[in-house]
């Protein structure tokens, strides 16, 4: 396979000028990955600062109603209250070796620039987090915590002032900053090799689920169920059983269901309903108009709200090995106030799609289940107060 | 093209080889242009307000009334989604003679390169200071055209110190492909400078993409009057 791709998607279609840091990230990233001493380093921050390992956690009464086994993986648990931090630890341990002194990301709703921030503030990196003008304004207390956290948050006014238009704005700093910078993306999306060390780093949630079902029920699950935007909780739990006799589903946000005019979609299904183009620097799945323009998307969950996803997941979809499926706003909030009353865990909105898709097809998916619980609600439960009226 | 209306932007094209440009480099606006900086982020937004699209892109340039070699300038998701060969072929039916991408390295190229082959359109290479030799090398083989040197890191516009770029033209003085400067020209004596330093030419972007965008016609001739002066200062010195 030529390198950097999966099979049709994949590539580095960025300007000349990033390509020297794309090279010298992938050359060092090889060399780290076999070092024992950056494993052990990144292993020790996962444990003592994110709290791995995260529980399996078996939802009692949920699993009596549907009649299957319904197992959670915790990921709502890692500090910051979601799986991002997994990556970001990874990569800035990997800019630090590399002598970058300052880390760059960009942010939708601020999850993946909280846990930057936390990972710079750990390491010592100066951050600077570029995030939609209109997110900022949706997002207050995100901008705050990274705020906190030690981190410049810097809105962006252009397009149409969300997480697309941040990316491109950290990709154009990066291109003036490569030599001192290094840019910690978000999810197993961008350019190669980011959609690898990304994946690699997320990984570890499908390592440790392993094990922990193996012990718990002796086998492997029937099917392993995850939330997709960019496609990193998913990727990082799939990639472990890729190999394995198990069905793993992909679930993106359907929003209000599938429309689009011009400029915009109804929701941010790229997997489902995307077609082959190239955005911020790789071939996949994106959602686009007739001559190529990137269109808004729409999803109740601003960390699904994406109009791409990673090249590697839109292949093993492509292949038939991910089953890609939508979910849309209405029965995610469903699922989301059932998690929270059956199972006292108050999920993330991403995350509560993977749960209504399990709700809605207990019958048609196994009888042990496991769903990537990628992050906790806290940060949305402002959205759904607003939703019911209630304002604070 | 598009901005500051789709009718006034073959007006702008005309004002622009009135004034000396040589080759005329015409945008196809793309929703993400993460090579761009500020001016011409907006000026394509505006654009695409307006209602550009390739279809009306191509027609307009058909129907352009002037003599300098033309080349568009745009986002590869653009030329995938219409089809490569398609796309090369609107290029040279509608008069267009090079191609530039600024998203699309040597290694993601080849299917374009094969199109412009087979319909006679040139291709553009990046190098930028940071360019390693083995890359310079991929470049300069794509570029059937111009090769085009990135004065500094980072996006277009602003404002760029030329002689940091010395060393940078001295390296490729043994490459017989022609050498354009671009990224944050906008004054006569960069102009002269670059040239002075064995650069074959100048591409002067946002500092005009901002007055079409004021419609300032007037000063766009002035402005451009003045850097084809600096280049032929610079010629001159680089004879002498
Ligand atoms: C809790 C949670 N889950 C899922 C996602 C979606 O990202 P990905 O598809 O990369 O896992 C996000 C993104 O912000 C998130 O915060």
């Amino acid at each position: 396979m030529k390198r950097g791709w999966y099979g049709k998607y994949g590539g580095m279609f960025v300007p000349e000028t990033l390509m020297p840091a794309l090279e010298q990230l992938e050359r060092e990233y090889r060399k780290l990955n076999r070092d024992s001493n950056f494993k052990k380093e990144l292993e020790m921050y996962l444990q003592e600062f994110a709290g791995r390992p995260t529980p399996l956690y078996l939802c009692r009464r949920l699993s009596k109603e549907l009649g299957i086994k319904l197992y959670l993986k915790r990921e709502d648990l890692v500090h910051g209250g979601a799986h991002k931090l997994n990556n970001t630890l990874g990569q800035a341990l990997l800019a630090k070796h590399m002598g970058k002194t300052r880390l760059i990301a960009e942010t939708g709703a601020g999850q993946h620039g909280c846990a930057t921030a936390m990972a710079g503030a750990v390491l010592g990196l100066d951050v600077d987090i570029y995030m939609g003008a209109k997110d900022v304004e949706r997002q207050k207390i995100n901008v705050y915590r990274m705020h906190l956290l030690g981190a410049n948050v810097i809105p962006v006014h252009s397009g149409s002032m969300t997480l697309k238009d941040a990316t491109n704005e950290a990709l154009r700093d990066w291109s003036a900053s490569v030599e001192n910078t290094h840019y910690l993306i978000g999810s197993v999306v961008g350019p190669h090799p980011f959609p690898m060390i990304v994946r690699d780093f997320q990984s570890v949630i499908g390592k440790e689920t392993k094990e922990q079902i193996l012990k718990r029920e002796g086998r492997l699950p029937d099917s392993i169920v995850a939330c997709a935007g960019g496609g990193s909780n998913a990727m990082g739990i799939f990639y472990p059983f890729i190999k394995e006799e198990v069905e793993l589903y992909a679930i993106e946000a359907g929003g209000k269901g599938i429309k689009k005019d011009e400029k915009q979609a109804s929701h941010s299904a790229s997997l489902c309903v995307g077609e082959n183009g190239v955005l911020h620097g790789a071939m996949t799945k994106i959602l686009q108009n007739e001559y190529g323009q990137i269109l808004e998307t729409h999803s109740i969950a601003p960390g699904l709200d994406y109009s791409g996803v990673g090249p590697e997941l839109a292949q093993l979809c492509e292949d038939g090995r991910v089953r890609a499926e939508m979910v849309c706003d209405d029965d995610a909030i469903s699922a989301f106030y059932t998690l929270s009353k059956k199972e006292g865990i108050i999920p993330a909105l991403e995350s509560a799609h993977a749960i209504a898709y399990v709700l809605k097809n207990a019958d048609e998916i196994g009888e042990l289940v496991v769903v990537n619980l990628s992050g906790r609600g806290d940060k949305d439960v402002e959205s759904v107060a607003r939703l019911e009226g209630v304002s604070f | 093209m598009g901005d500051p209306s789709i009718e006034e932007s073959k007006k702008v094209v005309e004002i622009i080889e009135k004034s000396g440009a040589d080759i005329i480099e015409l945008g196809l606006p793309f929703s993400d242009p993460i090579a761009d900086g500020k001016v011409i982020q907006r000026a394509s937004e505006r654009a695409l307000n307006a209602g550009m699209n390739p279809d009306l892109f191509f027609d307009l340039v058909s129907e352009l009334n002037v003599k300098v070699p033309l080349a568009v300038m745009t986002y590869y998701n653009l030329v995938f989604k219409r089809g490569i060969e398609r796309f090369v072929r609107d290029c040279s039916t509608a008069g267009i003679s090079g191609i530039i991408i600024p998203d699309l390295p040597p290694e993601e190229a080849g299917d374009i390169l094969r199109a412009c082959r087979k319909f006679s359109v040139e291709y553009t290479g990046f190098v930028t200071p940071i360019t390693t030799p083995e890359r310079i090398e991929k470049a300069v083989e794509v570029s059937t055209g111009f090769l085009y040197i990135v004065s500094r890191l980072g996006v277009t516009g602003g404002t760029t110190s030329i002689s940091p770029l010395k060393k940078l033209l001295e390296r490729l003085k043994q490459y017989e492909v022609p050498k354009a400067v671009g990224f944050g020209i906008s004054s006569p004596s960069q102009c002269e400078e670059a040239i002075s330093m064995g650069a074959d030419g100048v591409i002067v972007g946002s500092a005009i993409v901002k007055l079409v965008g004021e419609r300032k016609y007037k000063e766009i001739e002035e402005v451009l009057r003045k850097m084809k002066e600096g280049c032929l200062r610079g010629l001159k010195r680089r004879i002498e």
